[in-house]
């Protein structure tokens, strides 16, 4: 049964610690560090709101921004899919897929408006998919990328609502993973346990694709 | 590929599980008819040794029968604008009064089950092909689940919960991937039903690397058994401790 991310009250969840540094200058490192790597301007809007945003003190705002900017990508990916000449198998499945992470879309923006945040501004996004084997080969990259950046924010994450709504995501991300790797006639369960990535690392696998 | 056709005529399984088979979106049914809301006692060694909730999850989005609720519980019991100490007041802490060690025991249990449902699975020989190289990777991964959720109970000082005898109803293997297919669906929503309760940054990083797993499991064992691979759409509900022990406690062996 579907369910809603949680509303929220507003949080002022100031100088919260993890690992020792504060939340935010967490993701302002990160973000910093990829901007050095890339420029800022390389990296989009996304890049720009996030500082922004981590000049306030709700990093869970900032963390469903992360998750935001990445569903926009997946779903606005899944959009751009349809336009291909797909088998009526993958079709079905770039659909299906393409609405889930359409409702995540949703569901987070309403979840960062209920906490008081601004929800980050969709950036324009190119992929290079010709054909549905570079179709399914990018899609099996992002929704990697997509799990692996929801587990590694997880722990980062403060309030207990937002972290059962990110994980209600997560799990249909990895059940995504697994649909294209069955697609892909590869194992879907390839390792014990899914590994996590920073914020910036996922970054780095996103920059590509989004347009500056 | 498919070794065993999905036809209702081949079907000889438990009347539950066709149900699930029948209804995707039943995984909740599912825990509830075969386990029964109170069927704990046979149980109630790993219930109390797991500690069990607290009923903390129904203030928590994805209870079955009360869509909504989770959102209308915040906004309408707290002020937004009175910051976290009014949250606090009236949201309560799913943290409140849980152990990491008691989680990781009740991951224990599930993870032990799972190994004996895989072991007991891959000895009836009942698939070739392509499913049983799957059913073997899921096998695998359980057994790694399994010594790292046990290491990691002992590395925290706690005594991990004893191995419990299992008995599985093996039929055909469509039943037998419909099982598969509730036992990984359910472990999934157990995993989620516990990452907001776990204290530990750490333990709570490997139960979300090894719950994305577990998911990775249902959608395949779902495909397999002729379901949706997600068959809640778009979210996750979670499971609470209690209704997932009450959902397995028909694979205990009671001394």
């Amino acid at each position: 049964m579907p369910y809603r991310v949680p509303t929220i009250p507003a949080l002022s969840a100031a100088g919260v610690q993890v690992d020792g540094i504060t939340r935010s200058a967490f993701l302002l490192r990160g973000t910093l560090a990829l901007a050095g790597l890339y420029g800022a301007g390389a990296v989009g809007p996304f890049v720009g709101r996030s500082l922004a945003q981590a000049e306030g003190d709700d990093g869970d705002v900032e963390i469903l921004n992360f998750a935001l900017t990445l569903e926009y990508l997946e779903a606005e990916f899944y959009r751009q899919a349809l336009d291909l000449e797909l088998s009526a198998e993958v079709g079905a499945l770039a659909r299906t897929l393409g609405a889930h992470e359409a409702a995540h879309v949703s569901a987070l923006t309403e979840s960062i408006e209920a906490l008081g945040g601004a929800p980050a501004e969709e950036p324009r996004f190119s992929f290079p998919i010709g054909d549905e084997a570079s179709f399914l080969e990018l899609a099996l990259t992002l929704e990697e990328t997509g799990v692996s950046a929801y587990n590694g924010a997880g722990p980062l994450i403060v309030s207990p609502e937002v972290l059962a709504a990110a994980g209600g995501i997560v799990q249909i991300e990895a059940r995504h993973a697994a649909d294209i790797r069955r697609a892909l006639g590869e194992p879907q369960a390839p390792e014990p346990f899914d590994p996590a990535l920073e914020m910036a690392e996922v970054l780095d696998a996103i920059e590509p694709f989004v347009q500056s | 590929m498919l070794e065993s056709k999905t036809d209702q005529s081949n079907r000889d399984g438990d009347p539950a599980l066709e149900q699930l088979a029948r209804d995707p979106s039943s995984r909740k049914r599912f825990l509830s008819a075969v386990g029964g809301a109170g069927a704990v006692t046979a149980f109630a060694g790993l219930l109390a040794a797991c500690g069990g909730d607290s009923g903390d999850e129904s203030t928590q989005a994805g209870d079955a029968g009360s869509e909504g609720a989770g959102s209308e519980a915040p906004s309408s019991e707290a002020a937004p604008t009175e910051g976290a100490a009014a949250t606090r007041q009236t949201n309560p802490d799913p943290k409140e009064g849980t152990d990491d060690l008691q989680i990781l025991n009740y991951a224990l249990s599930l993870e032990y089950l799972e190994n004996a449902f895989y072991a007991k699975v891959l000895e009836a020989d009942l698939f070739t092909g392509s499913t049983l190289e799957a059913i073997k990777g899921f096998a695998q991964n359980e057994r790694e689940h399994l010594a790292t959720v046990l290491a990691t109970v002992e590395k925290l000082g706690g005594k991990p919960v004893a191995e419990p005898e299992t008995n599985f109803p093996l039929g055909s293997p469509t039943a037998v991937l419909e099982l598969a297919a509730a036992l990984e669906n359910g472990g999934a929503a157990a995993y989620l039903g516990q990452a907001n309760r776990i204290r530990s940054k750490e333990v709570l990083a490997a139960a979300l690397s090894i719950h994305t797993v577990e998911a990775r499991h249902a959608a395949a064992l779902n495909v397999l058994a002729g379901l949706p691979p997600e068959p809640e759409g778009a979210f996750a509900a979670p499971a609470p401790m209690e209704e997932v022990l009450a959902s397995v406690q028909q694979f205990i062996v009671t001394p």
